[in-house]
């Protein structure tokens, strides 16, 4: 017996979708949760104080309330991320949809700058671009989608590849269609479903290293709520207040677990292949 | 590999060499700061116009691109990555004192991912769908989740902090310092390797020929050590070469919450204080190494795999 309603018949999935929906919210609505508790201005006679009914999470150096700077930070985390992920994915189908398609010279130079990026250790450029371009969130993102964009532009590329010399396309070419509309009418559509299921595995990942950066400092500045920052700051009060990096790392733990499942369960629904 | 396909990945990497260098030197060519003007600022002396344009014509600033390239690059192969303003040292001098430590560093954790990873992976491959298949897949699901920095720092709160076993700060370099760095490489490490091992494992087992051992009432264990976990072999050095990526870039991050004396925290100081020429010598470094432990890993394929002794 099939189930028709496709909620039901991915249980896991739809928790996930729910709970994803239910962190977006959080974000958007941090006001509304946080009441008249600000992430920014501190009150610094009630610098790190223990977590309270007053204080969820405690306060950190400057007296902020940490549960207002974690609720908050959600919104740095995911916005970045998000438009991470919309960067590479965009960049990296299009160069790949056009270096499998063309051939010849156009493929070649752009498989072979795809080549060198990767012959960086990811992380290792993403430090020195961040660092060279100086710290900033935008610069943070720019950095992770100059290492990340070739593993979509090699997905796309051989996508296209495979379908690149089958009898409907030579088909679509002799009754006259257009390069343009070839692109988009049959050779995208051929390689969007297993590149939206790489960039929704990979949000969780994008979003780690992101923190990396900005644990680093390369990232969102002060007094930006960041998880990977507020990490930063809580390091050098780690005897006397762990709860300073608690919170943010267990939000950064709690979100990514979300969209990692998130991701695997939309790859169980778009690409039955796979167990 | 015969001669001529490994002459041929030679090349290849000659050519990628090539490119990873022009890459390295736009980083800094291009960046938006005037380095004069920055190590000025990096040194605490607020320069005049004057000095900066002197200093500029002197150190070559001002020659077209591929001239100021080529000049990087005649030095770089005589082996003078320039002198770090930052330290007042030559780059080479800085990064070979911090290549034992990090190369440490990384061999250790991967020794105790392998040691970690392995067992788990086939056990959980070889009890597929029983409870302890269900278990590793959920701790290892976890794993993967978990920024490495944060498992750090958890680590030392619980480590150091509270239960005073070890030291908090591992900049001596002994064995001991060397333990918490490692392992919170490692478990981020083991978790995504033991689903490649279990993936690659459960594949093999699913292969023909061990139905015809079974069939032919070959021990179980017989089977699984002596034909399907080296069949499995070859997937999973590759994936060890391409971990060594992440490991590389992963150990920066580590080091700095340990305070470890390796490349990574040297590249994270160097680039706060704009010292260009060590970020470029760091960049370059950590590529090349990582070039050459994947040249490895595709020759080892040789000693793995007969076959490709055979291929031409």
């Amino acid at each position: 017996m099939k189930k028709k309603n496709i909620l039901l018949r991915y249980p896991s999935f739809t928790i996930f979708a729910v709970l994803a929906v239910l962190v977006i919210l959080v974000s958007v609505f941090a006001p509304v949760i946080c009441g008249d508790r600000s992430p920014t201005a501190g009150n610094l006679a009630e610098a790190i104080e223990k977590p309270s009914a007053e204080h969820l999470f405690g306060t950190d150096k400057m007296g902020r309330d940490v549960f207002a700077r974690v609720i908050y930070g959600s919104r740095a985390s995911l916005s970045s991320t998000f438009i991470l992920v919309a960067v590479i994915f965009v960049i990296g189908t299009v160069l790949g949809v056009v270096s499998g398609y063309f051939g010849g010279a156009v493929d070649a130079i752009i498989m072979r700058i795809a080549d060198m990026m990767m012959a960086f250790p990811g992380l290792v450029l993403a430090i020195a671009v961040a660092g060279i371009l100086g710290a900033s969130t935008r610069n943070a993102i720019i950095a992770i989608a100059i290492v990340s964009w070739p593993k979509y532009a090699r997905l796309a590329r051989s996508l296209v590849m495979k379908i690149r010399h089958m009898d409907f396309v030579a088909a679509a070419t002799v009754t006259g269609s257009k390069t343009p509309y070839m692109l988009l009418r049959y050779m995208l559509p051929n390689t969007i479903t297993t590149l939206v299921i790489t960039a929704a595995t990979d949000i969780g990942g994008m979003m780690m290293e992101l923190a990396a950066l900005s644990f680093l400092g390369f990232g969102a500045q002060p007094p930006t709520p960041e998880w990977g920052s507020m990490l930063n700051e809580g390091r050098n009060f780690m005897q006397s207040a762990p709860w300073m990096m608690i919170f943010p790392g267990l939000a950064i733990f709690v979100t990514v677990v979300i969209f990692n499942m998130l991701g695997d369960g939309l790859r169980d629904i778009l690409d039955p292949r796979t167990e | 590999m015969s001669a001529k396909r490994l002459g041929f990945r030679l090349l290849q990497m000659l050519i990628v060499l090539i490119g990873i260098s022009i890459l390295t030197f736009l980083l800094t060519y291009l960046s938006p700061g005037d380095p004069v003007r920055n190590m000025y600022l990096a040194q605490g002396v607020m320069p005049d116009e004057e000095q900066v344009a002197i200093q500029r014509e002197e150190m070559g600033l001002n020659d077209p691109f591929l001239v100021q390239y080529g000049r990087w690059l005649t030095n770089c192969l005589k082996g003078d990555f320039g002198k770090s303003y930052s330290m007042n040292k030559p780059v080479v001098t800085l990064l070979l004192a911090r290549l034992w430590p990090t190369l440490k560093l990384a061999l250790m954790s991967m020794i105790l991912m392998l040691v970690i990873s392995v067992p788990l992976g086939v056990l959980s491959a070889v009890y597929k769908d029983k409870p302890i298949d269900y278990i590793v897949r959920a701790v290892t699901f976890f794993g993967v989740s978990v920024p490495n920095f944060w498992v750090g720092l958890m680590l030392i709160l619980i480590f150091c902090v509270q239960l005073k076993l070890l030291p908090v700060v591992s900049s001596g370099g002994s064995f001991k310092d060397l333990i918490l760095p490692a392992v919170t490489l490692a478990i981020a490490m083991s978790a995504k390797y033991t689903r490649q091992v279990r993936t690659a494992v459960l594949e093999e087992l699913s292969s023909d020929y061990v139905v015809g051992a079974r069939a032919r009432g070959v021990k179980e264990g017989k089977i699984l050590w002596g034909n399907v976990f080296p069949n499995s072999l070859l997937p999973l050095i590759t994936m060890l070469g391409i971990s060594v990526g992440s490991l590389l870039g992963g150990t920066s991050v580590v080091e700095v919450i340990f305070s470890y004396p390796g490349l990574g925290n040297l590249a994270v100081s160097a680039i706060t204080s704009y010292d260009y020429y060590l970020i470029q010598g760091y960049v370059l470094w950590v590529s090349i190494i990582y070039m050459v432990i994947n040249l490895i890993v595709d020759i080892s394929y040789n000693y793995v795999d007969p076959r490709m002794r055979l291929r031409r």
